[in-house]
């Protein structure tokens, strides 16, 4: 556990699994400001849907008592990333003031070892040349670069809304507000599940709410040291 | 002559003894080895020249076929380019598949030919003389395949060379601390040092194919021989490079096959990450490389009619270092499995039901190819001496190691730690079309190889008939060697 990053901005995010109905929207959401391609259902049956944001569904129990859970997953820019050090090419790098991994499009030769070793399958890899359906085509988000095929991506954190957010802020001659960066999946969460800020800020509202006896971190065994905190959902289950 | 005398002809000509209980020892001593049956040199360039230039419509015809298939794969290879490596079957699980199983695979077998000549040159085992230059070449030409596939691999190729440590404007270099960067500095390294290597040795007999020929061919090994006259300083350098780079050579043969095993195990994988793999993957390249090399000995002394320099005691030797290599093998798997199977992990058991559920057939496959089969066949000397069997064996193998190497690549990652990204892999027409392709293009390179060099280094052969004799002691003749070198 290394809560010991006090430099720069220390991005983090909640995952509260007990407020977490599956509903997907940050899917959607996620889909809707990233320019991620979509997937037809040949390509799904294949086991390439490519989220940078799932919501995997686990079955407890045997029929017909069982119960559906949901733990949303997405990169959880681990402080010691496996997909960094095996990036030939320095396409995934660790960016040492903002704690988040990143991924330089440009430079990804599409080795593809990144997501071998990355062991929540976070990262996707654009097998085609990316494809909306129309008329999705027509509203992609200018801020995010549409990939071409055979490059590695992934979740940012919406990186694009931390930099306008930053620059607002250095605009107006002030450091930055607690809840002034919200990413696409935060904002369209209808239960407030996910929450998200500057671990680094006192006064953010996950340096409040951490730590928490419901906290874990997902494969924390593993030692990659992500800045996703889940809590634990006692209850997070339907069909009863 | 027995008796050691000044006054005796030339090597070659050593009549046999009158008595008839030696001549007969005589007769079988020179039935058994090759380099106690001596001919004049001029006689073996004859051969080895004739057997080069030999080309028939049914070498024509293999020629054809081959390169129709290497064709597909360049088309292929084009498409896949064009479409992006969704046209294969990896998901987004299973991110690597055939082709690094196929760089795996094919560095496997590239991997004993060099080895084999510079570790038995080292220990100065005289049998490895005839076949040197028939295993090394399939080195040669299983790096060049194996090296195809990384670059087949990767999403864009066109970027490929980001990976090479070259100035460019950004001063962004490669990231040394990728198991990928290491293994290309390795593969590198190896190829062109067995091709050195191989070049070395392939000068004197460029130099007698130049004095024998006439056309193109008197132009090639003018230009390949280097201006070889065989004066003694010569060949006295030609020793001193050939030893040095043996020396060279097979610490480098390790590096590069823990290199492969390293992609793999330095992962976070379930079922990869596994301190023994350096090892068990350099047996395993050896296992399957020495059964290569058996493979294309047959081959070529068949269809070129090599029969008297590749004899029966060639084979029986190999075939024990196969079945040395097969216990290895066995070992190093046995290790390997029962370390994982006694972890009791979940992600790992969850392989290995893989293996042993919807998987078994191929993995009970592989472990009948690679242990019943030789295990089986190998102990016997009359099986080994056997070339039909023998060549069943070696093929049998080749589809054993090749079972495991697409088993520890694209059913191992179709697990992993959460369940719910458990996905399996088919493979799909794209990827079966560029791995026969490139197993084709090896078998045209060396075929088309045999016929520009010449694949039987003559010169290493009367070298070594002319350091060794046979000597009366008492009742017996006795093989004796000289050390003058």
């Amino acid at each position: 556990m290394s809560e010991t990053v006090t430099t720069g901005h220390k991005w983090t995010m909640i995952v509260d699994l007990d407020k977490c109905t599956g509903c997907q929207a940050c899917v959607v959401a996620c889909h809707a400001e990233n320019n991620v391609p979509t997937a037809n259902e040949d390509e799904v049956v294949r086991g390439r849907a490519n989220h940078w944001m799932r919501i995997e569904r686990y079955w407890e129990g045997e029929y017909p008592h069982v119960q559906a859970r949901f733990i949303p997953v997405f990169c959880q820019q681990c402080e010691e990333a496996p997909c960094e050090p095996v990036c030939p090419v320095y396409a995934s790098y660790h960016s040492e003031q903002e704690h988040l991994n990143m991924q330089v499009y440009n430079r990804c030769i599409g080795t593809r070892y990144c997501g071998n070793n990355c062991p929540y399958r976070a990262r996707v890899f654009n097998y085609h040349a990316p494809h909306w359906d129309a008329p999705l085509e027509q509203q992609l988000n200018p801020d995010v670069t549409v990939r071409s095929a055979g490059v590695m991506e992934k979740c940012t954190f919406c990186i694009q809304r931390i930099r306008r957010a930053e620059e607002d802020a250095k605009v107006e001659g002030r450091p930055l507000r607690d809840g002034e960066v919200v990413p696409a999946c935060v904002q369209a969460c209808p239960t407030d599940a996910l929450i998200f800020g500057d671990l680094n800020d006192e006064e953010s509202r996950v340096a409040r709410m951490l730590p928490d006896e419901r906290q874990f971190k997902l494969l924390e065994n593993l030692g990659t040291q992500p800045a996703v905190y889940y809590l634990k959902g006692g209850e997070t289950h339907v069909g009863e | 002559m027995l008796e050691s005398s000044a006054t005796q002809g030339p090597y070659w000509e050593q009549p046999l003894p009158e008595d008839e209980h030696l001549r007969h020892q005589m007769e079988h001593l020179r039935e058994e080895h090759l380099l106690f049956d001596p001919r004049p040199p001029a006689e073996l360039n004859k051969y080895v020249l004739a057997a080069m230039k030999k080309t028939g419509p049914r070498f024509w015809l293999l020629v054809l076929g081959l390169g129709g298939m290497v064709s597909v794969f360049l088309v292929t290879w084009l498409l896949q380019m064009i479409y992006g490596i969704g046209i294969t079957g990896l998901n987004r699980s299973v991110m690597w598949g055939p082709y690094i199983a196929n760089l795996i695979y094919f560095i496997g077998i590239g991997h004993a030919g060099t080895f084999i000549s510079a570790a038995l040159r080292m220990m100065r085992m005289d049998f490895r003389r005839p076949i040197a230059r028939a295993a090394e070449t399939i080195t040669l030409f299983g790096l060049a395949t194996a090296g195809l596939f990384p670059i087949i691999h990767v999403g864009r190729v066109w970027k490929l060379f980001y990976m090479l440590p070259i100035p460019n404007q950004r001063g962004l270099w490669p990231n040394y601390r990728s198991a990928l960067f290491w293994d290309m500095s390795a593969i590198t390294t190896y190829i062109i040092g067995s091709t050195l290597f191989m070049y070395v040795a392939l000068i004197p007999d460029f130099a007698m194919a130049r004095d024998h020929t006439s056309g193109w061919r008197k132009k090639l090994y003018t230009a390949l021989a280097l201006g070889w006259r065989g004066s003694e300083g010569e060949w006295h350098r030609l020793e001193t490079v050939s030893n040095l780079l043996s020396f060279v050579i097979v610490p480098v043969m390790f590096s590069v096959h823990t290199g492969v095993s390293w992609n793999l195990s330095m992962s976070l994988q379930p079922g990869w990450h596994s301190a023994i793999f350096g090892p068990f993957f350099v047996v395993g390249a050896l296992y399957s490389g020495v059964a290569a090399v058996i493979l294309v000995m047959i081959l070529v002394r068949q269809a070129m009619g090599m029969g008297y320099f590749i004899r029966k005691e060639h084979f029986n030797a190999m075939g024990i270092f196969l079945l040395i290599l097969t216990l290895t093998w066995i070992y190093f798997y046995f290790a390997e499995w029962i370390t994982n199977w006694y972890g009791n992990l979940p992600p790992e058991v969850a392989i290995q039901r893989q293996l042993t559920g919807p998987l078994a057939p191929l993995f009970y496959g592989m472990l009948f190819c690679n242990i019943i089969v030789p295990l089986a066949t190998l102990w016997s000397r009359r099986i080994r001496t056997n070339l039909k069997a023998l060549f069943v064996v070696a093929l049998i193998i080749q589809v054993g190691m090749y079972l495991e190497r697409i088993l520890i690549v694209a059913a191992f990652l179709s697990r992993n730690e959460l369940p719910f990204n458990w996905v399996d892999y088919v493979p799909r027409l794209p990827e079966i079309l560029i791995t026969v392709g490139a197993m084709s293009f090896l078998v045209l390179m060396y075929t088309l190889f045999t016929r520009v060099a010449p694949i039987i280094p003559v010169w290493e052969v009367y070298e070594g008939q002319a350091v060794q004799s046979p000597r009366r002691i008492g009742r017996a003749v006795v093989p004796t060697r000289t050390e003058a070198h």
